[in-house]
């Protein structure tokens, strides 16, 4: 983990805030939908506004691969990287 | 573990609804009286659930034309048209749609679901790009996840989000294709589609609407949102449906594309299912004609529409944001919706219980589907049942408790 992942993994916690039901501690390790009790559509919207914060295309395809905050970070490193 | 271990929650889920009255997902009727009425635990119910906008369902002379079918060509086709020929009647109904649209070409597909599922499947490929409403139906979403395109959605019915997100993909090769739908199934809201048509034309995406809900519905001649909104010329792709204003099953793509005809053996959901029974496209036919002649069951579908949409508001309900056809109520929570679906089917009458994540942010919605041939008493009549329950679940104001508040 370096300062971009750092930074990445802080506003994913930062979107995720309006989703959640109840405050929860969230780490890299923390699976979205099982964890979080986030429905399919609710980490659809959550991923819109990353999309927004981040200035980058999350296509639909590369949400399905991903089960932990870590990948999710992972995987806007690597789509930040590619613009 | 067995196989179905992983759906236990979802069956938990259920559970506790059915454990609340009666089973929404499986309403059982013993009889269908009319297009909008059945019999329920032996007790007349208007049927105000049906999406039978035009009650073409019980139509005489669609009848006839699927009985003479049936009788001269059989039950069944029992294959797809690829393997086993198309029958007369196919190439006949797609004819007449091309016509009823203006369009060069048109493919039937043996149900609506199929038609989303194979023509957005397969219009994108690999390289190109599909951009989807975030309120898409099922359909669209399954499309979404068969094609091999990148998906991207945008804000439901935002066509500057749109034009973000295209604009995101900058300058990556690769055909754009946009998918929205002229009335959005859930709250009965119709897409911006001038403001869509205009991203389309700034960024040379394609653009496909779904009239599903609008077809027979809306435009000066039921050709649907785009006809209302005079944008056709604009709109690459138009895909409906057969089982709601048509009254049967099936599905429907057309379109001027010159090369559309390649699809027939691109198109797998086309290909590899066996294509309508004969009778079922006759009855279809048949109820595109009476459509076309009869503009008048257009208009008592809209009388019908608002009296229903503006019934309900002046009792206070929150409702979708436009008079449509589909009249959705949304409740405060789940529980109440459940509570409030069961009373109403109790008291004679049959609606939608729709609920997350079926429904966008969340919502719990009693559904309306409005239909030409409810009568006026039939609208008054559920009104004054939504009246009552709603006051009985606290959701209305009760007339009592105003009065003692004033005293």
């Amino acid at each position: 983990m370096d300062a971009e992942d750092d930074e990445i993994v802080a506003e994913i916690i930062r979107a995720l805030g309006p989703s959640l039901q109840s405050p929860v501690t969230i780490t890299t390790d923390t699976n979205i939908t099982r964890d979080l009790g986030l429905d399919s559509l609710a980490v659809m919207d959550f991923v819109m506004v990353l999309e927004d914060r981040f200035d980058i295309s999350i296509p639909l395809e590369r949400i399905a691969e991903v089960e932990t905050v870590g990948d999710l970070a992972r995987t806007i490193r690597e789509l930040r990287g590619r613009s | 573990m067995t196989i179905l271990a992983k759906f236990s929650p979802l069956r938990e889920n259920y559970e506790r609804l059915r454990a609340l009255g009666h089973d929404p997902f499986s309403v059982k009727f013993e009889r269908i009286v009319s297009p909008t009425e059945g019999v329920l635990r032996g007790k007349r119910t208007i049927l105000l659930g049906t999406n039978n906008y035009l009650g073409l369902t019980f139509d005489p002379s669609c009848i006839d034309a699927g009985v003479a079918a049936l009788e001269g060509q059989g039950t069944g086709t029992t294959g797809s048209r690829i393997a086993n020929g198309t029958y007369g009647g196919h190439g006949d109904l797609e004819a007449a749609l091309a016509d009823f649209y203006g369009r060069q070409h048109c493919m039937v597909f043996t149900t609506g679901y199929q038609a989303n599922l194979g023509i957005i499947s397969t219009l994108v490929g690999k390289d190109d790009f599909l951009l989807i409403d975030s309120d898409s139906h099922a359909s669209i979403y399954d499309a979404a996840k068969m094609g091999t395109a990148p998906v991207v959605r945008f804000r439901h019915n935002d066509p500057d989000d749109l034009y973000k997100r295209l604009r995101r993909l900058g300058d990556q090769p690769g055909n754009k294709l946009v998918v929205v739908e002229g009335i959005y199934s859930m709250l009965g809201d119709t897409a911006p589609l001038k403001e869509f048509v205009q991203v389309k034309r700034e960024t040379g995406a394609f653009l496909l609407v779904d009239e599903a809900h609008s077809m027979g519905v809306l435009g000066e001649n039921g050709r649907g949102l785009a006809e209302q909104e005079g944008v056709e010329d604009d709109v690459d792709f138009t895909v409906g449906t057969f089982s709601k204003s048509l009254g049967a099953v099936g599905g429907f793509c057309v379109s001027d594309h010159p090369d559309f005809d390649i699809l027939r053996v691109a198109c797998r959901p086309y290909m590899f299912t066996a294509s309508l029974p004969p009778s079922v496209i006759a009855t279809t036919l048949q109820a595109l004609k009476r459509m076309r002649e009869e503009p008048g069951l257009r208009r008592r579908l809209t009388a019908n529409a608002e009296r229903l949409y503006y019934g309900l508001k002046g009792l206070g309900f929150e409702l979708g944001p436009e008079p449509n056809p589909i009249v959705s109520v949304m409740l405060p929570n789940k529980e109440l919706a459940i509570a409030a679906w069961n009373m109403l089917l109790e008291a004679g009458l049959y609606l939608n219980l729709a609920l997350p994540p079926a429904t966008p942010n969340s919502l719990a919605l009693l559904r309306s589907s409005v239909s030409a041939a409810h009568t006026p008493a039939q609208i008054d009549t559920a009104i004054e049942l939504f009246g009552q329950v709603g006051r009985r679940l606290g959701v209305l104001p009760t007339p009592g408790l105003v009065v003692q508040a004033a005293e």
